[in-house]
């Protein structure tokens, strides 16, 4: 589903149709034909209450997750097959959560640098990122400190900054800040959407936070396992 | 790949006590497997040393699974001694016993003449008096030592008394361990009169083996004549207690691998979730595999390097132990550690092959749902 004003003419990078997807073998269906297109550079604020099936639909939009029945098409390509996920995550998409989701134990360094060991980037290109973003987000004196010493928005920033390392097209957030206080939260996203537009990324962000989609370009609200464009 | 290393030693770090608990599972089995493997082989070491002193054969009864039960004649011994091929034969008879506080003694029945004794030192008495008294016995250094006794004193060995004519001591824990009787004695004794046990035979010329072994079965049916090395090979008593202290040591490795194989489990349950980040941050199932297998790597090669060092010091403390020496003459030979290092390696692999193939199969969105 795209908005009346969308430039048709922009090629689509996301697309997603007539999504099922349902979990406890089948007893419980979060997904009820769903359907969602985004085109490169949008930032699109997949909206809806808690349980509506937003993150589901992000998981299967990002290849995280298969569809019971429809069609994904990320990049063009088709991310059913295990190979092809693989591929997308390494190169082309990065992920933000809710919980940060770093490994505690080591540094943020070491943290920024698993998906170059994923990937097998040289280390000289390695480190000259993890310099770029960490002054980005202004965390560029906590290099050597492990997870554990961070507080709550620095963690957050450190899961942006393991997100963008291997410069991914296409950016997926999921309630990015839904764990983190008021201000907090304003400033990652703020610094989430300012990163995104500095580096000509598309993002899909899952939300319930109205007071933040004013800064996307595209809202699609999901409703019982449906999407409405807004 | 330092980084990847990293993470493969942060996860044992991060559990170091359950890390330790494995590597001591391994050391233990790798210990063992050294122990009791070289002390087998030592063993069976000393016994080859026993048959092969000076000979090129070795001449038994067929068909007996252990020496101690064959049977061959003085009329027999004499015919192969009357072979065109033979230098000089060596008959012996081998007998345990066992007297109070020692539940096994080893009697070698030889002529005066034996080789063994021609070659030992006599630290009492003289080889020349060797088999001249009747019910005289002559002792190793250590039987001596365990007995308590020395040249002249009465002893009870079985149900006999003898005196002690001499103290001899050889090259082998053993015969050092041992009771020496002229062979018509020890026949006597054990109510074996006009039979020997085993027979080690000189040839006049290395070359006449095939001969002499076909002039000797062709000569009595009911003899075998092996070569030392094919004896050594061959003897069913050496392959039996090479095979059980292998299983032993195997089993002992088992055990060592299934603690890792748990360690591993725990541990992959544990990081369920942080296994599901890595695959979101693009590690492959191969990736995830090499983790788990490289954490099981480190935990077999640590606990087979203590396992090593645990070994060699029980074998030195083995050596030390008065009640002990001699028997205990380890063996300890570089393919038999190679074999060990291997045997620890593959089998704490095969216990990291479960929970790598568990973590392989996580699913990124379905574990990040798990809390």
């Amino acid at each position: 589903m795209e908005s009346p004003d969308q430039d048709n003419t922009t090629p689509v990078v996301l697309e997603g149709r007539d999504l099922w997807k349902s979990f406890d073998q089948g007893r419980i269906e979060v997904l009820r034909g769903a359907s969602v297109k985004v085109r490169r550079g949008e930032i699109v604020a997949l909206w809806g209450a808690s349980g509506s099936g937003k993150s589901t639909l992000l998981h299967l939009l990002s290849g995280l997750d298969v569809a019971d029945k429809g069609t994904v098409s990320v990049l063009g390509q088709n991310p059913q097959f295990e190979e092809a996920r693989l591929a997308l995550r390494r190169r082309h998409v990065g992920f933000v959560f809710q919980l940060h989701n770093l490994i505690p134990d080591l540094t943020l360094e070491e943290n920024l640098q698993i998906p170059c060991i994923a990937s097998g980037t040289a280390g000289s290109q390695i480190r000259s990122r993890i310099l770029q973003l960490s002054d980005a987000v202004g965390l560029s004196h906590r290099l050597r400190h492990r997870i554990q010493d961070l507080s709550g928005g620095e963690r957050q920033r450190t899961a942006i900054c393991r997100a963008l390392m291997h410069e991914p097209q296409i950016l997926f957030a999921d309630e990015p800040t839904g764990s983190l206080d008021e201000k907090t939260a304003e400033t990652v996203f703020e610094l989430l959407f300012k990163l995104a537009k500095n580096e000509g990324m598309t993002v899909v962000i899952a939300t319930h936070e109205r007071r933040f989609m004013e800064a996307c370009s595209r809202v699609v609200r999901v409703t019982n396992g449906q999407t409405l464009s807004s | 790949m330092p980084a990847f290393l990293s993470l493969i030693l942060l996860n044992l770090r991060r559990h170091k006590i359950r890390a330790a608990i494995s590597v001591t599972g391994v050391a233990f089995g790798v210990a063992a497997m050294l122990m009791i493997v070289s002390i087998v082989l030592g063993a069976i070491s000393m016994f080859e040393g026993i048959l092969a002193e000076e000979s090129h054969f070795v001449v038994f009864e067929k068909n007996v699974s252990d020496l101690f039960f064959s049977s061959v004649s003085m009329e027999q011994i004499e015919t192969i001694r009357g072979l065109v091929q033979v230098d000089r034969v060596d008959p012996m008879l081998v007998g345990i016993v066992s007297s109070a506080d020692h539940p096994i003694i080893t009697c070698f029945g030889v002529e005066a003449d034996n080789p063994r004794l021609q070659k030992a030192q006599w630290l009492q008495g003289d080889r020349s008096e060797y088999g001249r008294e009747p019910d005289v016995v002559y002792l190793g250094e250590r039987s001596a030592q365990f007995l308590k006794t020395k040249r002249g004193e009465r002893i009870s060995i079985g149900k006999a008394e003898f005196t002690v004519g001499g103290v001899i001591r050889t090259q082998n824990g053993f015969e050092d361990g041992g009771v020496f009787m002229p062979l018509s004695l020890a026949q006597r004794y054990f109510h074996r009169e006009g039979l020997v046990s085993v027979a080690s035979v000189k040839l006049k010329n290395a070359q006449m083996s095939e001969a002499f072994k076909h002039s000797v079965e062709t000569a009595s049916g009911a003899l075998v004549a092996l070569k030392n090395e094919d004896f050594n090979r061959s003897y069913s008593q050496f392959r039996i207690l090479n095979f059980t202290s292998w299983a032993v040591g195997v089993c002992s490795l088992l055990l060592g691998g299934m603690g890792v194989a748990n360690t591993m489990l725990m541990s992959i349950f544990s990081r369920i979730r942080e296994m599901a980040i890595l695959r979101v941050c693009g590690f492959s199932r191969g990736q995830i595999v090499g983790l788990v297998f490289g954490e099981a790597g480190i935990l077999a090669a640590i606990g087979s390097v203590v396992g090593l060092g645990m070994g060699f010091a029980g074998l030195a403390v083995m050596n030390r132990v008065p009640q002990l020496q001699g028997y205990v003459h380890a063996q300890v030979r570089p393919d038999v550690i190679l074999a060990i290092l291997l045997t620890a390696c593959v089998t704490a692999l095969l216990g990291a092959l479960y929970p790598a193939h568990f973590a392989s199969r996580i699913q990124p969105a379905e574990a990040l749902r798990f809390e």
